[in-house]
């Protein structure tokens, strides 16, 4: 596969480019309100609260007066932060344990990590959250570690899966030859191969971790005020939802879209490593 | 009039030209041997016929079955014709069913879509077909479901379901590439019984010219998208007028010129190795049961020799070699390299497996896909306590390539670049890096093109002489094997069954088996005598 070639079919799938836009715009959003927004978030402004939309504040003021445009910029740099290193988390945790359980398949080791997986699986995600929460208190961190915990077993159940049928390959049978170990040849053979996969569930686990983490602070339990946050504001929003609607739309809005484009990015980079589905171009 | 008729065809994928102007004819009860090496299209233009052409395919010409022309009928006309008019084989058994269904509904499913049947009916019918394919009731009633089947059974499925609606033209896409010796013989038999009984036409496709040979009334000779020869047997044989049909003819049985060394000092030591595999337990307290992989085999090999061990597939080949690397343990006996056990107190020695090395059968598998071919070439040298480095590192990968008829900057490139059996070339590189004296080539040319094989033959023969290497040469492909071995062992069931030089071996078994063997074995003629 050339570069050409790649980005060539990346540019012509459809879902790919648009997923990434939207992508795009609102990591643009988080980026440029570390430099400038619009008004402070902060910033009261009593008499002009529950605005619609209008010259000064384009998608309008919530209940305190505060720019609505600037707390979605401002949620932006929550909701990705929290998003990126929960996925972290599960990544960094998840694949090398993944790669433990394929290398010593049906051992006793490898028992022990996906039993342990299939416990993590086995309670909601939510709770796990507000179990956690609940113990050290509401705050983005804790709603990091609580959604990255629930990202390790996607990932070690997806690595070990991919793993399996790499380790028949001959190309491993050769590397053993060699006199290589399981852990050189999961890091060297198996781990390069199994990339494509991580990259696209990574993709959607993002957007996972994004809803994940609107959800904790719609129930307040994760990023505190006065920190802007998705979620919150549309939790804050609901008692008001007959006389300023704009308030819940908005970044109900942000969430749809970033959620929309994370995934239509995994499925475009799903197809483009696939290269049955990239001879048929669509 | 004939029963397909094909003119001029062309084809073009994407716009790059993949047939040019194919012409061949098949009669009714006449089996058409369509030869040619992997590319040279003979697949697509069984496609073509069944119009299961991929998307940006553009054919032109003309294609008639039976009356109806191929090219211009609407998909719901193709359809019906397809299963009741024509039906297909492919090579792969294992793929070609649904798992999920039983054999019965799998070939009342053909009955069902194209007549309106009873259920009842249909079953009756596919009975009957799969009767016709020599699986009896008694052993093979419809409720069985593909698994329960060896490979050459379910190909037997295949053809109930291609034959169920008594198709006057059957094509057969290598239908028994992926099958043992035995199983081979009994399918084209069966093929042959069906052609007689049916008066249907046959269009056997295939890369092995002794498969045709002795079955087809005519053969096609294809390559580059281009018919280079045609016509009936015999007589292709007896003129070999295109220069490719000669090559073709010549690689099939190609003879690597080898030089004789003295042979007496012993290699590799094999005593007594059993290999046992721990089956899956049946009930929860049930006491472990064992198979016996490989059952106390013994032999040797002496330095510089090359001994073949053949036998078909389950027979415990794959699971000796594994053994003799040191990848795992045998339960019993021992394996010496120069007197040194490969395994001890339950580690393999490195002393002794930097000494010998292995080279697969598939060219696409052997490589890490995402490594360049450098790397992939040094990896053996993980085996040394002292690996080279640097200028030393880059030195040995290109006399490693050099060797092999490869150039050094190929170490540059990814393995993709790489044809099938330029692969297979860089898998003897790989091996012969750490300058091994053993070298098991496992089924090492089997994936090949004839032609492409003849040269890997030759490389191996010549490697051989340079280098004083000794091989284990294990295939299925017993005319390979006589090519290319000193000594030949024959292996069923995990045992070793007969062995000796390879020309008396071949030439005056003395086991059943290795009878069996060598009989099923389809051979070319003789030039100038079919």
């Amino acid at each position: 596969m050339t570069e050409t070639g790649f980005l060539g079919a990346a540019l012509r799938s459809r879902s790919l480019v648009l997923g990434a836009v939207l992508t795009a715009v609102f990591v643009l959003a988080a980026v440029v309100s570390f430099l400038w927004v619009p008004h402070d978030v902060t910033a009261m402004d009593i008499p002009n609260r529950m605005k619609g939309p209008e010259g000064a504040h384009p998608l309008g003021t919530d209940h305190f007066g505060r720019d609505i445009l600037s707390m979605i910029m401002v949620g932006a740099r929550t909701s990705i932060a929290v998003a990126v290193v929960a996925v972290g988390i599960g990544m960094v945790l998840g694949v090398p344990l993944g790669l433990a359980a394929a290398a010593r398949k049906g051992s006793l080791l490898d028992e022990v990590i996906m039993r342990g997986n299939d416990l993590v699986f086995a309670f909601p995600s939510l709770l796990i959250a507000i179990m956690i929460t609940a113990v050290f208190g509401a705050s983005a961190l804790n709603a990091i570690i609580a959604i990255g915990i629930f990202n390790i077993p996607v990932f070690a159940r997806l690595t070990r899966g991919a793993a399996l049928s790499l380790w028949t390959r001959d190309y491993v049978m050769a590397a053993r030859v060699a006199g290589k170990g399981a852990t050189r040849i999961s890091f060297e053979h198996i781990l390069p191969n199994v990339t494509n996969l991580l990259i696209v569930q990574g993709t959607i686990q993002f957007s996972l971790g994004i809803l994940a983490e609107a959800a904790l602070s719609y129930v307040g339990l994760g990023a505190q005020p006065p920190l802007p946050s998705w979620g919150r504001m549309l939790a804050d929003s609901q008692t008001m939802i007959s006389i300023a609607p704009h308030m819940a739309i908005f970044p109900g809005l942000a969430i749809l879209l970033t959620v929309l484009g994370l995934n239509l990015m995994g499925d475009g980079l799903r197809d483009l490593f696939d290269p049955k589905i990239r001879r048929v171009g669509r | 009039m004939s029963l397909l008729e094909i003119e001029g065809l062309d084809l073009d994928i994407h716009g790059e030209a993949i047939l040019k102007g194919v012409s061949l004819a098949v009669q009714p009860g006449q089996i058409v041997g369509v030869i040619g090496e992997s590319g040279s299209g003979k697949s697509m233009t069984a496609f073509s016929v069944m119009q299961l052409l991929p998307d940006g395919a553009m054919c032109r010409g003309r294609v008639t079955l039976g009356g109806h022309e191929m090219l211009s009928l609407p998909e719901p006309s193709l359809c019906r014709l397809r299963g009741n008019e024509v039906g297909m084989v492919f090579q792969e058994p294992m793929t070609a069913l649904n798992p999920i269904q039983t054999i019965g509904a799998q070939v009342a499913e053909t009955i069902l879509i194209h007549e309106d049947v009873s259920r009842a009916e249909a079953m009756a019918r596919a009975r009957e077909a799969l009767e016709r394919c020599e699986l009896p009731e008694a052993k093979f009633p419809l409720s069985r479901y593909p698994h329960e089947l060896s490979g050459g059974q379910r190909q037997r499925v295949v053809i109930a379901m291609a034959i169920a609606l008594r198709p006057k033209l059957l094509i057969a896409d290598e239908p028994t590439t992926a099958l043992d010796v035995t199983t081979q013989a009994q399918i084209l038999r069966l093929l042959r019984r069906l052609v007689d009984e049916d008066g249907m036409g046959l269009m056997l496709i295939t890369h092995d010219l002794a498969v045709v040979a002795d079955m087809a009334h005519e053969i096609v000779i294809m390559r580059h998208g281009e018919v280079v020869e045609a016509g009936p047997t015999g007589r292709v044989f007896d003129e070999m007028r295109h220069p490719y049909t000669r090559a073709l003819f010549e690689a099939s049985g190609h003879q690597p010129e080898r030089e004789e060394s003295p042979r007496d000092v012993p290699l590799l030591q094999v005593r007594d190795v059993v290999r046992d595999y721990a089956l899956p337990r049946t009930r929860l307290f049930a006491p472990q049961e064992h198979f016996r992989a490989v059952n106390g085999v013994s032999f040797e090999i002496a330095k510089g020799e090359s001994l073949g061990l053949v036998g078909e597939s389950g027979c415990g080949k794959s699971t000796l070699t594994r053994a003799i690397l040191g990848l795992e343990e045998v339960q019993a006996g021992e394996i010496l390299l120069d007197g040194e056990p490969v395994f001890t107190g339950h580690r393999p020695n490195r002393d002794v497996r930097r000494r010998m090395q292995v080279v697969f059968q598939d060219p696409f598998g052997s490589f890490n896909p995402r490594w360049k071919v450098g790397p992939l070439v040094a990896e053996p040298f993980h085996l040394l306590r002292d690996p080279p480095t640097g200028a030393a590192r880059d030195a040995a990968i290109a006399e490693a390539l050099e060797s092999v008829g490869l150039a050094a900057e190929d170490r540059h490139k990814y393995i993709h670049e790489f044809s099938g059996g330029q692969r297979q070339r860089i898998a003897i590189a790989r091996a012969l890096i750490i300058k091994p004296e053993l070298i098991i080539l496992d089924e090492a040319v089997s994936a090949l093109d004839v032609s492409i094989r003849a040269q890997i033959l030759d490389l191996l023969a010549d490697l051989s002489a340079r280098f004083g290497l000794t091989y284990l040469f294990i295939s299925h492909d017993l005319s390979v094997v006589r090519t290319i071995t000193d000594r030949v062992m024959v292996m069923q069931a995990g045992e070793i069954v007969e062995e000796g030089p390879t020309a008396l071996v071949f030439d005056a078994p003395q086991h059943d088996y290795t009878k069996t063997l060598i009989a099923a074995a389809p051979v070319l003629p003789e030039r100038g005598a079919a």
